[in-house]
Parts: C-alpha cells; sequence; structure tokens
C-alpha cells in the first residue's frame, strides 16, 4: 500500500550563516508586545464571569472587544511578516523541574513570534472575531450566554496559548485548555443528555490522545535536555545524536496527540458529535481552533519529521488518506447539515495531514489557512439556516435560496471552495496538496487524493440541493438572518475568494511575496517541495473530480422527492448500511472498549471495592473503635483521672486547711515576721 | 569609747518595741512600740559610727533618714486609725481582720 520509500527529503538549513537562510528582523513593538494577544482572551473570559450578567450585552461586548483587538494586534503583525521575516521568540523561566535522565529541565513560558505562529494568530483571531459578532446574533436570547461568550473567550485563548507557545510544555497548556473549552461548549446545551454525552465523548477522546502527546513531549524533552521548538529544530537540522534514538518514537507519539485534536482516523468519532454545541462553537472548533491543533503542531515539529523520524511517515500518511478518503464518504448519508460539514471537516484535515506527513510544510498549512475560511463560511451559513427553520435537518429545509439570497449565495461560494473548483481558495490549497503527494512519490496516495476531491464535491452538491433547492418542507416562514449574522458570511466570503491566488504556484505579489514565504519566516528554513509553475496536468485531475462531483451530485438530489428515503437514491447494498451506521466504529467502541469498561470491568471494581477495600476499612474502623474503648476505659478513666483527682483532692485539703492560718490580724503577722528573723539570726550565729 | 552600752540600750529598747507591737491591742500604742524600734536603729547607726569615726558620718545621715520616714509613716498611719476609729468605732488592732482570706 505504501508506495514510495522515503522519498528523497529536501535538505533543512539553520539560519545562522547557511545558505538559503532567511533574514529575519525583530518585528519591533508588535512582535514584542504579542504576549498581549494571548493575555486578552483571558482577560476578557475573567471580566465576563465577574461582571457578564450584568452587562448590557451580557458580556459578548468584552469578548468581541478583546478579539477585535487581537484581530488588529495579528493583523499588523501579518503585514510586517508580509513585508519582510520575522522572527522573535520569547522565554521566561518559571519554575525548574529539576534533573530528569541526567538533564535538568525548566518549565518556561513565553511566546514565539514566527511566519507559521502569526499566520495562526491571525486565522484564529480573523475568524475568531468574525464567529464571536456572528455568535451576538445568533446566541440572542439562548440559555446562559455570559457563560457562553466566556467558554468561548476560554477557547481563543487557550488557542492562542497553544499556537503562542515556544516550548512544548506550553502548547501542552494550552492544549488542554482548548479540550476543557470545547468540552464547555459542546455541551453548553446540557440539559439534553445527548448533548452531554456529546462534550464527555470529545474530552474522553482527545484524553487517549493527549497520553500521546505528553508522553511524546517528555520523552523528547529528556533527550534534548529541553522542551523548546527551536531546540527540536535545531538539533533536527543538525541530525543531533540526542534524537537519533527517540525521534520515531517520539515523532509517532506526537503524531497520536495530533491524531486526537485534528480527528484522524480511528479517533475522529468525537467530532462529528461534537455538533451538539451552539453553532458558532462549530465553526470555530472546525475552522481555525482546535482541530487546526494537530496540524499545527505537525508542522511546529516538522523538522524532526522531515530530517530524522521519516520512517514514522509510514504509518501516518496511510491514516491521514484513511480519513480524508473513507470518513468523507460518511457526509453522504447525515441528514444533520452540520454533520454533513463535520465529516467535510475530517476529511479535509485528512488532507492537511497528508500533506504534512508527505513532507508538504507549506501545502498542508495553505489548505489548513484556506479550509479556514470557507469551513467558517459553512458552518456560518449553515447556523444562519438552523437559526430560520429551527432544525439542524435537510429534510425540514429545501427551496431556500429565495428566503435567504446571503446565506444562499455565500454558502455556495464556500461549497465550491471546498469542492475545489478553480478559482476559489480552495481549488490552490488542494492542488498544492496533490503536487506534493505526486512530487514526494506517493503516486497512489494522490489519486486517492483526487478521488476525496470527487466525494467532497458530490456530498456539499447534494447538501447545497436538500438546503437551498427544491421546496420548503419545514414549519414556519424563515427569513434571512439579521446583519450581525449576514456581516460575517460576506467577510469570510471575500478570503475564501481570493485567499487562493496568494500561493499560486511560482507566482510572488511583489512585496508581499507569497504564502510559502510568510510561513517560511522560521529560524529554521523548512525545505519542503514547492512547484515552480503550475502542473497542469494534476490541477486538471483535481478540477475534473470537483466538476464529476458536482454533476453527479445534482443530477441524484436537484430533482423533488418527497422523502427522506428517496432522496438517498445512493442505497447501494452493502456500503449504505454501512455509511449509516458510520462504519460500526462508534459500536466498535462502545462495545469493544465503553461497554467492557462500564460491566465486567466496572463491577469487577464494585466487588473489590465492595469486599476488599470496604473490609480492609470496615476492619481498621472497628479496630480503632475497640482500641478507643480501651484506652478510654483503661487508660483514660483508671489511670490518668485517677491520678488527676489525686492531686487535685490534694490540693483542695492542703488549700482548706492552710486557709487557716490567714487570720486576717496583723500582730499573728508581726508575731510571724519575729519568730522569722529569730530563726535566721539562730541559723546566722550557729553557722558563723 | 565603750560601744557596748549603746547596743545593749539599742537591744534593750528594741526588745520593748517588739513586746509592745506583739501584745497592744491599741493602734496608737502599736505605732509607738514601731516607733521604739525605730529609735532602737537610729541608736545603733549612731553608735557605730561614732565608734569607727567615718570621715563621712554616714550612720547620723541615715539616722535623719529614718527619722524622716518614720515621721512620715507615722502621719500615714495616725489618718488611717483615725479614719478606721471613725468607720467602726474601735481603734482596737485585733478586730480589724480585714485582710483576712
Amino acid at each position: 500500500m505504501v508506495t514510495a520509500s522515503a522519498a528523497a527529503a529536501a535538505p533543512l538549513f539553520l539560519a545562522a550563516g547557511e545558505e538559503h537562510a532567511p533574514e529575519l528582523a525583530a518585528g519591533g513593538f508588535f512582535a514584542g508586545g504579542a504576549w498581549i494577544m494571548l493575555v486578552l482572551p483571558f482577560a476578557a473570559f475573567l471580566g465576563i464571569v465577574l461582571f457578564g450578567k450584568r452587562m448590557r450585552k451580557q458580556g459578548a461586548e468584552l469578548a468581541v472587544g478583546a478579539m477585535g483587538v487581537n484581530l488588529l494586534w495579528a493583523s499588523v503583525l501579518f503585514v510586517q511578516n508580509m513585508l519582510g521575516g520575522i522572527h522573535r521568540e520569547v522565554n521566561l523561566t518559571i519554575a525548574d523541574i529539576g534533573r530528569l535522565g541526567g538533564v535538568d529541565l525548566s518549565f518556561e513560558l513565553g511566546f514565539v513570534v514566527d511566519g507559521l505562529s502569526i499566520m495562526m494568530y491571525w486565522v484564529v483571531a480573523f475568524v475568531g472575531f468574525l464567529v464571536f459578532v456572528y455568535a451576538v446574533g445568533y446566541m440572542e436570547g439562548d440559555v446562559r450566554v455570559p457563560w457562553f461568550f466566556a467558554s468561548l473567550s476560554l477557547f481563543a485563548g487557550s488557542m492562542l496559548v497553544l499556537v503562542g507557545a515556544p516550548n512544548l510544555i506550553q502548547l501542552i497548556i494550552g492544549w488542554e485548555g482548548v479540550g476543557l473549552a470545547s468540552y464547555l461548549l459542546i455541551g453548553h446545551y446540557w440539559e439534553q443528555k445527548e448533548n452531554s454525552d456529546a462534550a464527555v465523548k470529545a474530552f474522553l477522546t482527545n484524553k487517549v490522545a493527549d497520553v500521546g502527546l505528553i508522553l511524546g513531549a517528555i520523552l523528547i524533552g529528556v533527550s534534548l535536555g529541553g522542551f523548546r521548538f527551536s531546540d527540536l529544530s535545531r538539533a533536527a537540522a543538525e541530525h543531533s545524536h540526542a534524537l537519533e534514538g527517540v525521534a520515531f518514537a517520539g515523532g509517532l507519539l506526537l503524531f497520536l496527540g495530533a491524531m486526537g485534536k485534528s480527528a484522524q482516523f480511528p479517533l475522529h468519532v468525537w467530532l462529528p458529535d461534537a455538533m451538539a454545541g451552539p453553532t458558532p462553537v462549530s465553526a470555530l472548533m472546525h475552522a481555525a481552533t482546535m482541530v487546526t491543533a494537530g496540524i499545527y503542531l505537525m508542522a511546529r515539529t516538522f523538522p524532526l519529521y522531515q530530517n530524522l523520524a521519516a520512517e514514522a511517515r509510514q504509518w501516518m500518511i496511510p491514516i491521514a488518506v484513511i480519513t480524508l478518503f473513507v470518513l468523507g464518504f460518511l457526509a453522504l448519508t447525515a441528514n444533520d447539515l452540520k454533520q454533513v460539514l463535520a465529516y467535510s471537516t475530517v476529511s479535509q484535515l485528512g488532507y492537511m495531514m497528508a500533506a504534512v506527513a508527505a513532507g508538504g510544510y507549506t501545502a498542508g498549512l495553505f489548505h489548513l489557512f484556506t479550509h479556514a475560511f470557507f469551513k467558517a463560511l459553512l458552518f456560518l451559513g449553515a447556523g444562519s439556516v438552523i437559526h430560520a427553520v429551527h432544525s439542524n435537518n435537510m429534510s425540514d429545509m429545501g427551496g431556500l435560496r429565495r428566503k435567504m439570497p446571503v446565506t444562499f449565495w455565500t454558502f455556495v461560494v464556500g461549497s465550491l471552495a471546498l469542492a475545489g473548483v478553480i478559482p476559489l481558495a480552495g481549488f490552490w490549497s488542494k492542488d498544492e496538496i496533490l503536487a506534493t503527494l505526486s512530487h514526494e512519490g506517493y503516486t497512489a496516495f494522490m489519486w486517492v487524493a483526487v478521488a476525496g476531491a470527487f466525494v467532497t464535491a458530490f456530498y456539499m452538491t447534494r447538501a447545497v440541493a436538500l438546503t437551498f433547492f427544491g421546496t420548503y418542507k419545514g414549519h414556519g416562514h424563515p427569513h434571512e438572518s439579521p446583519r450581525m449574522m449576514t456581516g460575517p458570511l460576506v467577510a469570510l466570503a471575500v478570503p475564501t475568494v481570493i485567499a487562493g491566488f496568494f500561493n499560486i504556484p511560482g507566482v510572488s505579489w511583489g512585496p508581499i511575496g507569497n504564502f510559502t514565504e510568510w510561513v517560511g519566516a522560521r529560524v529554521v528554513t523548512m525545505g519542503d517541495y514547492h512547484p515552480s509553475a503550475i502542473e497542469w496536468d494534476l490541477a486538471a485531475y483535481g478540477l475534473a473530480a470537483a466538476l464529476a462531483g458536482i454533476a453527479l451530485g445534482w443530477w441524484l438530489f436537484s430533482p423533488e422527492a418527497e422523502t427522506q428515503a428517496a432522496r438517498d437514491r445512493l442505497e447501494i447494498p452493502v456500503l449504505y448500511p454501512l455509511l449509516r451506521r458510520k462504519y460500526y466504529i462508534d459500536h466498535l467502541y462502545m462495545h469493544g472498549v465503553v461497554n467492557p469498561i462500564k460491566g465486567p470491568l466496572a463491577r469487577g471494581v464494585d466487588w473489590v471495592n465492595g469486599h476488599v477495600i470496604d473490609a480492609a476499612v470496615n476492619g481498621v474502623g472497628l479496630l480503632t473503635a475497640w482500641l478507643g474503648r480501651l484506652v478510654y476505659g483503661r487508660l483514660d478513666q483508671q489511670g490518668i483521672d485517677l491520678v488527676l483527682n489525686a492531686a487535685a483532692g490534694g490540693a483542695g485539703g492542703a488549700g482548706g486547711r492552710l486557709r487557716l492560718l490567714q487570720s486576717g490580724k496583723v500582730q499573728q503577722y508581726a508575731g510571724g515576721f519575729v519568730v522569722g528573723a529569730l530563726v535566721l539570726v539562730a541559723v546566722l550565729v550557729i553557722v558563723t | 569609747m565603750i560601744l557596748t552600752q549603746f547596743l545593749v540600750l539599742g537591744a534593750v529598747l528594741f526588745s520593748l518595741g517588739i513586746y509592745g507591737l506583739l501584745s497592744r491591742r491599741n493602734a496608737v500604742t502599736v505605732l509607738l512600740a514601731v516607733e521604739l524600734m525605730l529609735a532602737a536603729v537610729n541608736i545603733n547607726l549612731v553608735a557605730f559610727e561614732a565608734f569607727w569615726n567615718t570621715p563621712a558620718a554616714h550612720g547620723q545621715i541615715f539616722a535623719i533618714f529614718v527619722i524622716t520616714i518614720a515621721a512620715a509613716e507615722v502621719g500615714i498611719g495616725l489618718a488611717i486609725i483615725l479614719l478606721v476609729f471613725r468607720n467602726r468605732a474601735s481603734g482596737n488592732v485585733d478586730e480589724l481582720d480585714l485582710l483576712k482570706w
């Protein structure tokens, strides 16, 4: 199945005095103050939690304001980085961890400002800001609005801490913060059991993967003597002996962590269920934050895979390709509009991961970049529709294109971009992934990715046809959403159209250069493959697959049909039930993992608890009680008390007798003095 | 100079004072007895001073201090006795047992 041996990876270069090394500026005031972006959302979180209920917009103004400042800040950095690469890294030692494996480790916090993190700052801030604005309209009159915006701020803030992390420890802190915030947001409507179940599922699935991340971080940190990414990159570029031994294991463990957050097969199961949260959460989670964290981690530690852990790639690429192809099919049978988008996210994450794993640093990040825009657009569009028809199900929609023109047009633009139709953003980034796979020798996988593009186009056409065409099947009278919600849709449609132009192979836009140069602004250049000109044959394959998918989807789903069964007319005997049940993966986990834990294992633990631990505890209790009685009856009552009573009685009796001496008569006292003085004199005389 | 006769006089006076202090019931008499004891001490001080013939006359200075304090003491003592007599119509020491437990 693996077609290529480890492709000849292009070498990495160090900044200091080597060939191709970028010349990087420190970035001035905005780069030095980038920590503000990491802190602001947390300040907003605290402010909303404390004062949100008393505010006019229930704290939303704080969240939107913080994100607005972040967007401005990130935009300045983004433009600076376009005009000339920036690199700035600040580390503060917070505490010493101590000696581990013969090296002194310390816990550091800080921030890093380079091409990769600036791109992530900007994407998170841009999509985050628009989603926050949209959420103000979407959540109006909903339950627990202050807490929603507080959690949303926490979510964005954790993501910024994650992408700003200069070391693995801080990355883990942000990583877990994102996990926590996603748990809170997915379970926002916790009154319904399914929603809180979905939140728990997301949290636990991510936890499984986090074990890999944490072990990988420890392994690499200990063998390297530090957790900094810059050290990791340098060591990898120098083929350091410290890393050679652990590169494969460490690389796979980090990849396991990335599999959880970025929903790679078979840890993708949490993501479709995460639709239980409010739609703005889905948009933020699936576009700019959370799911991109895994891709980001792979990009951040890219030199490790590029130079040392090439064997790990042989495991990573098949997983990514399975994710992009096999899981994309699941979107075909989903009735819930958000589920369709969720599976498409999983599939697109597969593309990104395949690109990064195959050695396409820029290709993967570019797809992350463009995907953030059109996926946020699609989710917010879906939210707009759901807001109007009060249902997630496409069987309750249809014919909405006249009633919601803005939502319709922006959704179509987003779908075409996702399908990969020229000249929208998705076409260029997908094309670059195909080019990378092809160049690195993974030809078979390249063809699977082309087939994946066909599936993508097919299910997106189905979603558009069922939602916006035909006749309306729901209840009530849907109408266009308020400007607060359509504004972000239009704002996201702009980069959805134009973002792709910034990385057309071989094209550089004057002073601002292109995306490859933006994310290449790092201490260690990545040395990944960039096509120098458009490879028209690959572009043609991708485009043909997309157009074929659209045509098939339109042919099958645009005609009117009464029932859901009639609409899903592609009922291929074996495949259809398989897809409806999501390849039985949920069943497998339920019966293979969860139930054994809940059933026999839990009963066994309960028995041990009831019969062994409780017996021991009871035994200790009984022993203690017996000992207590012994101490009380014998020692206390008959021993200590006796002595004390005797002492007290003696003192009382002596006092009673001695008090008689106190007659109050001065002359008796004086007599006492005289007798005493005489005795002293007598003693003196006798002694001398 | 013969020291002995002064010391004997002092001892006799002191003993008389102690006897008076312990045996008399009238508070004024008790005070008088105290004065006798102080006088005996004064005699001793002056006698020793004269016997050793010290240049700084320590003994006489001490005697003057004792006389001064004795005068003050008698003043306060008589005032107390007067007040006690007014309150209880009695000046007897053995009836004054207010110091009793």
